[in-house]
């Protein structure tokens, strides 16, 4: 069996945002950048069923040369092949999900694993739009997972609790913290990782469906005030949460 | 544009949501706007229509199978396919909640049509319409529009207000018995993990961190949400701790909320957990370091112990609950 993990690269969660010239894009000065933390459990996910059912695990990245870093990462961590579609600069998702069908297709893959997320656009359609396009099955935000045979039994973290999920092969599951705890790379997996070679292929997309028009930074809020140090100032916190804000 | 716009609602048990009554009100608006044509459809067994037969609807449609109770990607996928198709909306609306972030865009790519998920605000630019979005866990906003003649936008929960309007007269729900239905993928049980209500839902939240400085005194936390009628969140110091539920967790790799007020108890207020929260309405923080970042956000702060302050502040709110 093949597995497909699909991994983004993405501004580290401590970043700080700041728009650049073009209003497109953010200033890259400063930013680090780090595997997709959603992407992680993708991958340590597909390690795991690798393991069990004896699979091949392809891990692809659509983007720039900088996506060799998190491709890298997740061969360490014990991915068997890595894969670079080249694309450089803003892709929309449905482009994004046209490009990894075909490849998850032409690797015969027929599990794939993709993280809920990316924390970069927050989009969390990507897995979706793929299986749709392969017609495959497809669970979202998956916490709990069990294969047996070609069925899948999984549990998606909804508003209130979970679902138990049942479906069949093949599928896309899109995962969640608490689905697993990712392994660190060793030693060992980081300099074989280093050894083997990334295949690259450029891309190309057709007319979007959707267009940026340009990003901004949300107007900072007023600082607010401090009513007091103690409990003395509770009565008055209560007060301006009723007649001010309202809220209460 | 915009002439005919669908709502896709969702229940649970048999009551349609909040959330869904945000879309609901939206597309009203634009139907006042741009004199468009309103439909809604629903899936479910039995539900309760009530509050929304006459507030200008073309159509209500009820798919109706016991089975389509709980969720079912393919049922639910391949039924809302075809009568999108059949009525040819130009305008489709969800509700960004998990069944809508897990519906929305299979049916997008089925359609070809654009999607964009998690719109804060949707306005008109002559026939364009203009979708903003938080990204990068709402450090920034995205502004953008669909391309394609059918355009899909889903909201975020509890940011567009309830504003139902009372027009024309009841209409009859359209019911529809699904028949056969494809449960290829279907959601076989629900697991309730709280039996209190979700920060993703909630109008109110109470959220705690590191300074409340044992589990046990969550009960404080538990107890303040509970008189205010809220939900408990937690920062992901505590989750990592083990002391919550991850289904808690707000922030970058938690849950974004936008409630109207959220008041967090002994949480630092790093970038991470702000970046969930930081579109709330009213933010108060209980603190004991005056330099803690959440007070840059905060609009009403206590720089006190908040194992203090909490008993006392569910004592003044229990008063003005009476
Ligand atoms: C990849 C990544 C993703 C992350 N995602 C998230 C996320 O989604 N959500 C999230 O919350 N964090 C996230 N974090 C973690 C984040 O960086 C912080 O570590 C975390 O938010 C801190 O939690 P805290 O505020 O409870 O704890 P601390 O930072 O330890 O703060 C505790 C606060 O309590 C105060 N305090 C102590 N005692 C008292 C007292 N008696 N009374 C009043 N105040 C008191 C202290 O002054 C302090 O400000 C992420 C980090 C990384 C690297
Ligand atoms: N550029 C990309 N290359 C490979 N996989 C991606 C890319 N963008 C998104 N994904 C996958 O899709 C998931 C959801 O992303 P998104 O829909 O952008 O929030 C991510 O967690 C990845 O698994």
């Amino acid at each position: 069996m093949n597995i497909a993990v699909c991994i983004n690269h993405v501004p580290d969660t401590a970043a700080k945002i700041s728009i650049g010239p073009d209003s497109k894009g953010i200033q890259q000065q400063g930013v680090t950048y780090i595997i997709n933390p959603y992407d992680e459990f993708a991958v340590e996910e597909a390690l795991k069923w690798k393991e069990k059912l004896n699979a091949q695990v392809h891990v692809l990245s659509i983007g720039g040369d900088a996506n060799k870093e998190s491709i890298r990462k997740a061969l360490a961590m014990g991915a068997d092949e890595g894969y670079l579609l080249k694309y450089d600069g803003y892709l929309d998702s449905h482009s994004a999900a046209k490009i990894l069908a075909e490849e998850i297709k032409n690797l015969n893959c027929e599990l794939v694993f993709m993280g809920k997320q990316s924390i970069d656009y927050d989009n969390s359609i990507t897995g979706q739009l793929t299986a749709s396009i392969l017609d495959y099955n497809c669970v979202t935000i998956v916490v709990d997972l069990k294969i047996d045979g070609n069925k899948i039994t999984a549990e998606r973290e909804v508003e209130g609790g979970r679902e138990v999920v049942e479906t069949i092969l093949p599928a896309v599951i899109t995962t969640q913290k608490g689905l697993n705890e990712p392994r660190y790379a060793s030693l060992k997996g980081i300099m074989a990782a280093k050894k083997k070679v990334i295949q690259e292929k450029p891309v190309s997309t057709a007319t979007p469906l959707v267009d940026l028009i340009s990003l901004k930074t949300p107007a900072p809020k007023n600082p607010g005030k401090i009513i007091g140090s103690d409990v003395s100032a509770v009565p008055e916190l209560v007060k301006l949460l009723k007649e001010e804000a309202k809220v209460i | 544009m915009a002439k005919n716009i669908l709502c896709f609602l969702e229940q649970k048990e048999g009551n349609i949501k909040k959330s869904s009554l945000e879309v609901l009100s939206e597309a009203l608006k634009i139907k006042a706007e741009k004199n468009s044509e309103v439909t809604a459809v629903v899936f479910g067994d039995s539900i309760n229509f009530e509050n929304i037969l006459s507030i200008g609807l073309k159509e209500l449609v009820h798919f109706k199978n016991k089975d389509l109770v709980l969720y079912s990607p393919s049922a639910y996928g391949k039924v809302l396919l075809d009568f999108i198709t059949e009525n040819k909306f130009d305008l489709i609306l969800f509700s960004n909640t998990a069944l809508g972030k897990d519906l929305a865009p299979k049916v997008s790519a089925k359609l070809n049509a654009g999607f964009l998920p998690d719109c804060i605000d949707l306005k008109f630019e002559g026939d364009d319409i203009i979708a903003v979005r938080p990204i990068y866990a709402g450090k920034a906003l995205m502004t953008a529009k669909v391309n394609s003649d059918i355009k899909m936008f889903s909201l975020r929960p509890n940011v567009f207000p309830v504003n139902l309007p009372s027009e024309g007269s009841s209409i009859n729900v359209k019911v529809v018995d699904v028949q056969n239905p494809d449960l290829s993928n279907k959601v076989v049980e629900f697991k309730q993990t709280s039996a209190k209500l979700d920060v993703a839902e909630a109008d109110i939240i109470v959220s705690g961190g590191r300074g409340l400085k044992d589990p046990s005194n969550f009960k404080l936390v538990e107890e303040l949400a509970e008189v205010l009628g809220g939900a408990v969140g937690a920062s992901r110091a505590v989750v990592d701790a083990g002391w919550r539920s991850h289904s808690e967790q707000v922030g970058q790799t938690g849950k974004t909320v936008s409630p109207s007020l959220y008041i967090a108890c002994g949480i630092s207020g790093a970038i991470q957990h702000l970046a969930g929260m930081s579109s709330s309405k009213y933010i108060v923080a209980i603190n004991k370091d005056k330099d803690a970042p959440i007070f840059n956000i905060a609009d009403y702060g206590i720089n006190g112990d908040v194992l203090e302050i909490l008993p006392v502040l569910i004592e003044e709110i229990k008063k003005i609950k009476k």
